[in-house]
Order: structure tokens, then sequence, then C-alpha cells
């Protein structure tokens, strides 16, 4: 029974209750680096173990926790995950924790970050916690990582550094800077909105 | 770097190296609340007071306590835990103080502290190497040009919905992120004045 109720929650995470797609949140720290897929892709992995660590242990301390001082709790243990992943990366990255620059560190402001621990870890128990964790993590980074790919195929004409497109490809340079992020984010959304959640809503307000 | 002075910072970190535009910092509050002109400038002002006045404390923390006692590794936590104290202790005062002043900024104040824009802002000039003045200058430039970001989408915003039709898919988050890329494109026009890297 629980291993259904699990399994409904892991697909919910990632396809219909999407943070990105729903609520557009948490995409502050990581759309900045999404115009390279090797970027995203470690930010990506941070995400999902810092999200699923703190859903778990505030999970596991929630009895303990006083509800005033809550957000100051999920802070503290955010942040030490983040400091972790930061040291980590450091120690055997240290080309890719340069380029990310102070983006680590703002993986602790990530809104999906908080917004599970609020909304999830502090009422559930463990299990349902590490697994909310786990999939809204996942959630959020299999769109990152389909960004990063259109922008980083569309502006150098490869990805992971292997050209791909022919000599006559002309790099889209916009793609990769600012203006590129939101503009993709905003068709990926106008796409996942339009098309494939449309029977659902329409069936929602009939 | 060094040559540049605080001004210098101040307009860059407005108009070209804008913390929003350019660095996508603070999104989400810029998404969810830049559908009215009067919240927009409430936050956006709450902003600039945090942010300058955040960036000149974890300066001073960082320079003085942090780096002597070989603490840097812990400066994600103490940066946050600064902002956050600080963000409280505003809200505390301003309801002490002033009661409008209250109404207009405190329901955004706790909004702030997970504000990505300003643990960023701390986090730049860590790793820019910033001296004082520069500091501040960054931190209330990335303060005004994120409220100047916030308060200029509003406006648009509140034009698009009275005379347009949106796409279905594209209503809420679709339209305002093509709103803020337009922005992105409009603000790289000033690229090349003074850079920050």
């Amino acid at each position: 029974m629980t291993a259904i109720r699990d399994w409904k929650l892991f697909k919910e995470n990632l396809g219909t209750q999407n943070p990105v797609f729903v609520q557009v949140l948490g995409i502050c720290s990581t759309l900045a680096v999404t115009n390279v897929l090797k970027n995203t892709l470690v930010m990506c992995l941070g995400l999902i173990f810092v999200t699923s660590l703190s859903n778990l242990s505030l999970s596991l301390l929630r009895a303990w926790i006083p509800s005033r001082i809550r957000m100051m709790a999920e802070v503290l243990i955010i942040a030490s995950l983040v400091i972790i992943v930061d040291i980590c990366l450091k120690a055997y990255y240290p080309e890719i924790s340069r380029q990310l620059g102070p983006y680590v560190g703002l993986i602790i402001t990530n809104c999906i970050i908080m917004g599970r621990a609020e909304a999830v870890a502090l009422t559930s128990p463990p299990r349902t916690a590490l697994i909310d964790g786990i999939s809204s993590g996942i959630g959020y980074s299999y769109v990152l990582l389909l960004i990063a790919c259109c922008r980083e195929l569309l502006g150098t004409g490869g990805i992971w550094g292997a050209r791909l497109l022919g000599q006559s490809w002309t790099n889209w340079s916009i793609m990769v800077m600012a203006p590129g992020g939101f503009f993709v984010l905003a068709v990926f959304i106008w796409i996942v909105k339009g098309w494939i959640m449309r029977p659902a809503t329409e069936k929602a307000e009939a | 770097m060094q040559e540049l002075g605080f001004f210098a910072i101040l307009f860059s970190a407005v108009f070209t190296n804008n913390i929003l535009l350019t660095n996508y910092l603070g999104m989400c509050s810029f998404l969810g609340c830049s559908r009215e002109i009067k919240t927009a400038l409430g936050l956006g002002s709450a902003v600039i007071f945090v942010t300058a006045a955040t960036s000149v404390i974890n300066w001073l923390v960082y320079a003085f306590i942090l780096v002597p006692l070989d603490l840097v590794y812990l400066r994600f936590i103490v940066f946050i835990v600064v902002i956050a104290a600080f963000v409280q202790l505003v809200e505390m005062i301003i309801e002490r103080v002033s009661e409008p002043l209250y109404n207009a900024l405190g329901i955004f104040l706790p909004l702030i502290t997970v504000n990505c824009a300003i643990l960023g802002v701390s986090l730049f000039m860590v790793i820019r190497e910033y001296t004082f003045t520069q500091a501040a200058g960054y931190g209330l430039g990335s303060g005004a040009g994120w409220a100047l970001a916030i308060v200029a989408m509003a406006g648009i915003r509140q034009r698009l919905a009275q005379r347009s039709r949106i796409p279905r898919g594209l209503e809420g988050p679709g339209i305002a992120l093509i709103i803020a890329g337009t922005m992105a494109l409009a603000f790289m026009g000033f690229n090349g004045m003074i850079n920050l890297n």
C-alpha cells in the first residue's frame, strides 16, 4: 500500500506537480549555469543531494523543532549540506567549482528546497520525505538538463564540448547569454502547459 | 578591477550587470510579485535596503572574522544567518517605529530572506574580492537594479493584462519569462560601457 502511494508521489513530482512548470519555483540558482550542460549536471546532482538529505533530516528532527524557529533550522541544515557539496566539488572538480562560482552557494536559497521542507518534510514520516525530496529534485533536474541541452546545442553547435552540428551551423550566441535562458524556459513552459497539460486542465474545468 | 570606484560599480550593477537579468538571481519573487506596480515598488525598496546593508555587514564579517579565523568555508552559513537576523531586526524596528512603513514593507521582509539576489550579492562580492567601498556600491547597485527590473516588469504586465490576448499556455509565468528575456536583451545594449567580471 505504502509502495503504491510512494510511487504516485514520485510520479506526480516528475509530471503534473513538477515544481518548474507548475510554479516556476527555484530556477534562480540553476538557470544561470544552463548554458553549459556539464555545469548544469553538477548543479542538479548537488541539488538532488541537498533536497533529499534536507528533507530526510528535517523529517527526523520534526518533533524537536519548535515551529517559531523552524525557518532558521531549515536554513541551517540546508546550508550545512550545501557546504558539503561545495567542499567536495572544490576537492575533486576544482575546475567546475571555479566556473560555477557563487552558484553552488546559492543552492541554499533555492525555493524548491525550502518549499519541500515546509510542505512535506515537517509533516511527513522520513520515508515519504526522502522519496519526495529525491523525486522533486529529479523532476527539477530533468527540465533544467533539457534546457541546458537546447541552449548549448543552439549556442555552440555541440553538446558536452563535442560538435554535433556541421560547420555550416551559425551559432546563436544569444542562446548562451542571459536572454536565451529566459526564452528557452518560456518556450518549454508554453509547450508543456499548452500541449501536454491541456487535457488535464480542460477536464478539471469541465 | 581595483580601479573601479564606488559609482562605477554602482552604475554597472544597475545597468550592465543587472543581477536579475544577467545572473537570474531573485527570479522567484520576481515572477511571483510583479503583477502590480505598487507591490513591486514595496518589494523593490525592501530589497534595495536589505541588499545594501547586508553586503556591507557581510563584508565586515568576512574580512574581520572569517578570514582571520580561517573559517572561510563557513561563509554560506554565516552569510545566510546574518541576512536572516538582519531582516528580522529590521522587521521589528519598522513595526515599532512607523506603522505605514511597516504596512508597506513589512509583509515583504520575510520573503526577502530566501531571495537569492541578496545572498548572491554577498557571494559575488567575496569571489570578486571587492574592497569595502566597492562592496557597498555593488550592494546598493544590485538592489537598485533588481528594483528597477521588477518595477518595469510590473508596469509591462499591468498593461498586458488590460489589453492583449496571450495564448493560453503562456499565461502567467510563461509570458513573464518572455518579457524578462526581452528586457535582458534591451539591457544588453548597455554592455561595453563598464564591465564587471
